[in-house]
């Protein structure tokens, strides 16, 4: 089982006790050294590998140099019978034929040597997944136990500043009254702004003469004269 | 990085990349420590931001269980889960028995996509309780 399903398991079955720490310390350590040891096993891995890899190459070198070396016997093999020195002829096949079980002798260390390598390559996949896997666990553990303390801390915080703990409800009400707040006191600048602005406009028309004019006792009479002359 | 560094930098932009809100901080001591961002106009429901080895995890709380009507449980959780998807940036989730709005940031992350996650979360914050009044007492 992975040590998260673990300790999610843990949690569901009750060990939830106030301040209790549901991650222990313990399981972050196993996880982490569990890290520790695959990233170990990959560098020994790589290392071998490395050895390994050096070796087949070699090999692979000594095949070549072998196989060119027989082909450019048997070019003089043929040039001899060619010449019908049938002696010379016998003496170079000899040569091949002493060469060819050392030719045979390196393929075979050659395949020995890539079977091995094709052996560790996949170990080192495979423990790269392992230790992929684990650092994944590591991280989700140590977020789980990082929010369980950062949490215990903000409850401490709030359980010490004796300030009642405000239901979601009640603290949205609260946050919409203030927003509505702001937003009336927004209005009623913007409608004074508004009125500001009429008022000016209003002035420098009367000052203008244009547009309704304040009323003085001058002009009342003047406009009752008007209609007495009608 | 760690949570003073990160308040100090949040202070230094300008109140436009905090999309116009104060944000008013209190670093809260402990195993773990914590930054409290309060959002002006907001102060009842802060942010909290806390850092672990590969991110930055940003949490506003929501409820507790007790806060829950019983019967709308169920339906709660449903409704929490279909808001996960649509709901940008922001994710729900349960610690102990209080449920919780987070974000997760990559330790990479610029002050400006700090400030925009705690705006955004808190927005988010608010808009889920609206949302999902009707199942609490």
């Amino acid at each position: 089982m992975s040590l998260l399903k673990k300790i999610f398991t843990a949690m569901r079955g009750g060990a939830r006790e106030a301040g209790e720490a549901i991650v222990d310390a313990n399981s972050i350590r196993i996880l982490e050294q569990e890290v520790n040891d695959a990233e170990t096993h990959i560098s020994k891995a790589k290392q071998d590998l490395t050895t390994v890899m050096a070796k087949e190459m070699q090999a692979n070198r000594e095949i070549e140099r072998l196989q060119q070396q027989i082909s450019e016997y048997e070019t003089y093999t043929m040039d001899a019978l060619n010449k019908g020195n049938e002696a010379l002829a016998t003496e170079i096949a000899e040569k091949i034929a002493a060469l060819e079980p050392e030719l045979q002798l390196q393929q075979e260390t050659k395949n020995s040597f890539s079977v091995h390598a094709d052996r560790l390559k996949q170990l080192v996949k495979k423990t790269e997944r392992q230790l992929a896997e684990h650092k994944r666990q590591l991280v989700m553990v140590k977020t789980t136990d990082s929010v369980q303390k950062a949490t215990s801390a903000i409850s401490d915080n709030f359980s010490n500043s004796n300030s009642k703990m405000m239901s979601a409800t009640e603290s949205l009400e609260r946050i919409k009254r203030k927003q509505k707040d702001f937003d009336d006191k927004l209005k009623a600048a913007e409608v004074l702004d508004a009125e500001n602005a009429d008022f000016s406009l209003d002035e420098k028309m009367r000052k203008a003469g244009i547009g309704p004019q304040t009323t003085t006792a001058s002009n009342v009479l003047e406009r009752i004269k008007a209609k007495k002359g009608a | 990085m760690n949570v003073k560094t990160i308040a100090t930098g949040l202070e230094k932009l300008g109140v436009d990349s905090r999309e116009g809100y104060d944000f008013d901080y209190q670093i809260i001591p402990g195993e773990e420590e914590v930054l409290q961002i309060s959002l002006s106009e907001r102060e009842e429901i802060p942010v909290y931001l806390t850092l672990t080895d590969t991110q930055i995890l940003c949490i506003s709380y929501l409820w507790d269980e007790s806060e829950i009507k019983p019967s709308a449980k169920h339906e709660m959780i449903e409704m929490m889960l279909e808001m996960s998807l649509p709901m940008p940036l922001s994710s729900f989730s349960r610690i102990g028995n209080r449920y919780a709005v987070f974000g997760a940031l990559s330790l990479g992350s610029t002050m400006e996509d700090i400030a925009h996650e705690i705006v955004t979360l808190s927005d988010n914050t608010l808009e889920a309780i609206e949302v999902m009044s009707d199942y609490l007492n």
